[in-house]
């Protein structure tokens, strides 16, 4: 049964120092609002997994928050690098950062054998790319009926996955619907899990083709109206499009960062918006 | 970009980006199944729905199968996307049940580098990859768009720091680094059919598999192709010349380009 929480508490009682945390969400849906409590939390070595590390992940990683990023496409969306990322990974600013790269077959596949309870996943991909030669969670598996080599990836099993949805009910039954990425799987393949959702209801209105994860299958829900900004909650809100462009020039520069850090996740109790 | 909305263009005024986006679109059939990505790719794909294909299929790495935007998109993941698509699916779904089986023709790509076999890099700069001189993106959803699909087109601006000899890092296989992979691995899809450039358009020569210049731009010379390429570029003996675009594919990708309204990745 999952426990309608504040955001704080949530964060305070399911995120640890050194654990390994996955914030879903493929453009749509990014649980932003929860990874800034996580930076204001102080949270340190974390090994944080993402497809699309993007703007959340940038914040995380210049506030020193992480240890080692799991990915498999780090940039900022439509508009080019994500600077905090390369500055750590370059320079090792504010501390050296380990990364362990996949495609999006290889990273959505992981997720899928972590879900399902199972120690690997196979997939056609990696072939005749240079990725397994630094990647230790990709290799091959010979299927036992033909014969053919496949890429095997390790499963992906969280300590704590975080997502964002639409809504949830007062049982915290989960409703999200739109573009859905990989925000189911990584919700089961994780240990512990938080969502933040628009959101919470008396009761669930019907929604056709909607993704349910039902109270049993999520530790906590917490109510973040706007939780997912600059990203967006289809029905809810747009994409702010404007935050992702400015981001590169605060992003560029570790004064101006450090500042934005200050003054956006360190002054105000909640992140604006 | 500085597109005059407001002027009706004559067809002998266009932009070499233009020319590169109208020649990726007439690259592609009317009903084939398009795995699309953000940028030059998915405008290309959007100016062809429009134009000579309107029964294109796009599909989006997000997950949205069938789309139909009415606007071009701002991200892979733009709403528009999904509320005008046949169907949303996971991003596990998208790869595993439509692309890996071999149901998408046609995979649309774009990069940092490509070299002379179609090999592309999006991951790092420099030979040393724990000290890259530039971290790139990484690979996304490309290295097995480069495999599954029927066949791969590569979208890209024609440099000699874009085309070089060999790729740093093979993200997304072309041919290999000797030409042969694609037989030797076994990879189902026929990969890099065809290099869309600002220049012109490179192929890979039917024996070797090597990227030669089989056309060029409107008033580009093959000197400034070989300038621009990073290996001592082959020519094909019948060069072919690129049709201007049309006054109406050029009214079209305006129109399509100002729904954008922000800048655009490439």
């Amino acid at each position: 049964m999952a426990r309608i929480l504040q955001l704080d508490t949530a964060v305070a009682e399911l995120v640890n120092d050194g654990d390994t945390v996955a914030m879903e969400g493929f453009t749509h849906l990014i649980p932003m609002t929860a990874g800034h409590e996580i930076i204001r939390a102080g949270r340190r070595n974390l090994t944080l997994c993402r497809m699309t590390p993007d703007l959340i992940y940038d914040q995380l990683i210049g506030a020193g928050c992480a240890r080692k990023l799991v990915f498999s496409w780090g940039g900022n969306p439509g508009v080019g690098s994500l600077h905090r990322f390369r500055d750590a990974i370059q320079n090792s600013w504010p501390v050296p950062l380990e990364i362990e790269e996949h495609s999006h077959a290889g990273m959505a596949n992981r997720y899928v054998a972590g879900a399902s309870g199972l120690p690997f996943a196979v997939l056609r991909g990696y072939a005749g790319t240079d990725l397994p030669t630094h990647t230790d969670t990709i290799s091959t598996v010979r299927c036992p009926f033909t014969g053919e080599e496949l890429a095997a990836v390790a499963a992906l099993n969280p300590d704590v996955g975080v997502i964002h949805a639409q809504r949830a009910d007062r049982a915290g039954n989960v409703q999200f619907w739109g573009i859905t990425g990989v925000q189911k799987e990584a919700v089961l393949a994780s240990a512990r899990s938080l969502v933040t959702v628009e959101e919470v209801v008396d009761e669930l209105p019907e929604q056709p083709g909607a993704v349910v994860l039902p109270s049993w299958a999520v530790t906590a829900v917490a109510e973040v109206p706007g939780g997912s900004h600059p990203s967006y909650a289809q029905g809810y809100s747009e994409r702010d499009n404007t935050y992702y462009q400015d981001w590169d020039a605060i992003s560029r520069d570790r004064e101006r960062f450090r500042q934005w850090l200050d003054v956006e996740i360190h002054g105000s109790e909640r992140s604006p918006r | 970009m500085s597109d005059e909305l407001s002027e009706a263009p004559a067809a002998s005024e266009f932009t070499s980006d233009e020319m590169m986006t109208v020649a990726a679109s007439r690259s592609l059939h009317d009903g084939a199944v398009c795995f699309v990505g953000i940028g030059l790719p998915s405008t290309a794909a959007n100016l062809a729905r429009r134009t000579h294909a309107p029964d294109l299929v796009l599909i989006y790495e997000s997950g949205t199968l069938g789309t139909k935007p009415q606007r071009l998109p701002l991200s892979i993941g733009d709403g528009v996307l999904a509320e005008t698509a046949d169907s949303v699916v996971g991003v596990p779904e998208i790869f595993n049940y439509w692309l890996q089986p071999g149901r998408v023709d046609v995979g649309f790509l774009g990069g940092a580098q490509v070299d002379r076999y179609g090999n592309i890099n999006t991951t790092v700069i420099g030979e040393d990859y724990d000290d890259p001189k530039v971290r790139l993106p990484g690979a996304g959803g490309a290295p097995e768009i480069a495999t599954s699909c029927g066949e791969v087109l590569i979208v890209m601006r024609h440099s000699p720091r874009a085309f070089v000899s060999g790729v740093d890092f093979i993200t997304s296989v072309g041919h290999g680094r000797d030409g042969r992979a694609r037989a030797e691995l076994g990879l189902p899809g026929r990969g890099p059919v065809k290099v869309i450039t600002d220049l012109g358009v490179l192929q890979p020569e039917e024996r070797t598999n090597e990227l030669t210049l089989t056309g060029v731009a409107p008033g580009v010379e093959v000197e400034q192709v070989r300038a621009a390429t990073g290996w001592p570029l082959r020519v094909a003996e019948e060069l072919g010349a690129q049709q201007p675009p049309t006054d109406r594919e050029l009214r079209i990708l305006r129109e399509l380009k100002a729904t954008l309204g922000n800048g655009e990745s490439s």
